[in-house]
């Protein structure tokens, strides 16, 4: 195992996080804010508690992921595209690095700047909400896997990506839907019964649902249902990684 | 491991004659069979055999497109080999690619950097990245034999074109690769940097470090290079002493500056295939340094019998650069 080279990658990354600090950090806090206003203090007074749990500390685990999901993706997705995009990708293809060593660089970097995101958040929320944590370690490995899971899918779509553009668009029409749609706002149970079962096909559900069960205890799916799908779409990621460096795809020609 | 470790050169056998110095030390490259085929089909090289001899600087020569560079991204693990094997100092580059990789320093043609580092980041980055522990001491050492010191804290994107082909160079030299690879490493440089530059390649080049350049400047080959090889078309046309080939495939010109201009050669000299340059007040005469009888004694008594009398006279050989455009023109 090349520890260095690993070391090199995530110092890298993790020096390109702090140099855009603004935009990597602030600009996601800031927007979490602002959903908390809007959804937690303007519309959330109007609406009664779910499951005993006011509107508020309700939505500030769907919040969590909804920022976790889409800065795992897109910081991994960017942090491989771009040397692709400029082409000193040369130098990890030359270097004497493993496919392994290469994807523990970029995705634990990408997966470290997205936990410590939403951590930010979450100690944000806790200025703004009253908020209690039922189990902090079940709340951690939730953060960790997600984090993992969805930085891992990020790396395939900045592989696949051959435009700025294909960067941009899954995230934007795959994962903010799906978050937005996986109960990030809303308990599942207040959905009509045809959509709730739409829901159960929505992998994110199953996230939030773990993740918010770790504060509240409360979940709409059980929590060991939640814990093996995350794992099941992590597996996916990295059978999916496998095959992109084993054939080269998009990589070598 | 791979089967091509013995010195018997394919290359040797592809270019026509046996192995000679190339039998006493083992090459630290050996290229067998090794094609690619792009998606496309494109075919961008055919079968080509060679080896690198330890500690030799090899220019690698060929008009745009010959491959030049698909072979080096091959050897350094960029591209993928269609078929064919190459080791380095007998690590097979897919089996056992670290060990072959580590040797190994790149400099790409393409100016390809992280535009937002420092150079000194940027550098020490691809050190870690082969494995190696972080060596401060090292590094300066780089950047100063390539007067980058003093920009080692700017961002490369604030750097010159010259300026970032050296660090790139300070790249390929962060982690003290055996074999340094340079693709057009002079493209775009002043003068002035590239005598740099070249400077920084003959001390690499004592130090014991194999130095495989591919140049659009033939004079720079003329100059640095030990061997040639040219590659045209995919395939490797001629792979050769440089000494060797300029006096094989070279050829030289007597010229005599004479005391009267000449109307015509006189039939007399009809034999030696003369031209008349200069209007007629030189006399140039083409023949084959290799041969034993070079024709030079006749031609001056056959220049005295005709009362033909000269003030000046002097020999020219062909250039790498004309030996270079005669083979690609007609590869055999």
């Amino acid at each position: 195992m090349n520890f260095r080279a690993i070391g090199a990658i995530y110092v890298f990354e993790m020096s390109r996080t702090l140099r855009t600090l603004l935009q990597s950090i602030v600009s996601p806090v800031i927007s979490t804010c602002l959903y908390f206003v809007v959804f937690g203090a303007a519309i959330g007074s109007r609406i009664s508690e779910i499951d005993g749990v006011s509107y508020g500390a309700f939505i500030v685990p769907g919040l969590i992921m909804l920022s976790l999901l889409t800065q795992s993706v897109s910081n991994a997705a960017f942090g491989i595209y771009f040397p692709r995009f400029t082409g000193t990708i040369y130098e990890l293809l030359s270097a004497p690095v493993s496919a392994l060593e290469i994807v523990i660089g970029y995705v634990g970097a990408a997966a470290t700047k997205s936990i410590a995101l939403g951590l930010i958040i979450l100690a944000t929320a806790a200025l703004i909400v009253p908020l209690n944590i039922a189990h902090p370690l079940w709340m951690a490995a939730f953060l960790v896997l997600t984090a993992v899971t969805f930085s891992l899918l990020g790396f395939i779509i900045g592989i696949w990506a051959e435009t700025f553009e294909q960067l941009q668009i899954v995230p934007l029409l795959v994962i903010t839907p799906l978050t937005f749609l996986g109960g990030s706002f809303y308990s599942i149970d207040m959905l009509p019964p045809v959509w709730q079962t739409v829901s159960l096909f929505n992998p994110v559900v199953y996230l939030v649902s773990g993740f918010r069960w770790s504060f509240t205890e409360i979940s709409d799916v059980g929590v060991g249902v939640s814990l093996g799908m995350t794992c099941l779409f992590l597996v996916i990621c990295l059978m999916i990684i496998g095959w992109i460096f084993k054939t080269g795809y998009r990589l070598k020609t | 491991m791979s089967p091509n470790d013995s010195p018997a050169t394919p290359e040797a056998a592809a270019a026509g004659h046996t192995p000679d110095v190339a039998a006493g030390t083992a090459p630290i490259i050996t290229v067998s069979g090794v094609s690619k085929t792009y998606k496309g089909g494109f075919q961008a090289l055919k079968s080509v055999n060679l080896d690198i001899r330890k500690g030799e600087i090899f220019a690698l020569l060929g008009p745009n497109g010959a491959g030049k560079t698909t072979l080096i991204s091959i050897i350094c693990g960029i591209v993928t080999a269609t078929t064919g094997r190459i080791a380095v100092a007998g690590a097979d580059i897919n089996d056992d690619y670290r060990t072959a990789r580590e040797m190994i320093g790149l400099v790409p043609q393409e100016l390809t950097t992280d535009a937002f580092e420092t150079v000194w980041n940027t550098v020490s980055f691809t050190r870690g990245l082969f494995g190696k522990p972080a060596n401060p001491a090292h590094i300066e050492k780089v950047l100063k034999d390539l007067s980058l010191w003093d920009k080692k804290d700017d961002r490369i994107l604030t750097l010159s074109g010259g300026m970032k082909r050296r660090v790139m160079i300070a790249k390929a030299l962060s982690h003290e690769p055996r074999i340094l690879f340079l693709d057009e490493p002079t493209a775009g440089v002043d003068v002035e940097l590239r005598q740099g530059m070249w400077a920084v390649v003959r001390r690499l080049s004592q130090s014991g470090v194999t130095i495989i350049l591919t140049t659009h400047y033939i004079e720079e080959a003329e100059e640095m290079a030990d061997r040639v090889g040219v590659i045209s078309g995919g395939e490797l046309i001629v792979v050769e002493e440089k000494a060797k080939l300029m006096c094989k495939l070279g050829r030289k010109q007597l010229t005599l500056h004479l005391q009267e201009r000449l109307a015509e050669i006189p039939p007399a000299l009809a034999d030696y295939g003369l031209d008349l340059a200069a209007d007629g007040c030189d006399i140039v005469y083409t023949y084959d340094s290799q041969q034993d009888h070079t024709g030079i004694t006749g031609l001056l008594t056959a220049l005295r019998d005709s009362g033909i009398k000269f003030r000046d006279l002097h020999t020219t050989q062909s250039s790498l650069e004309e030996i270079f455009v005669s083979l690609v023109r007609s590869p055999k």
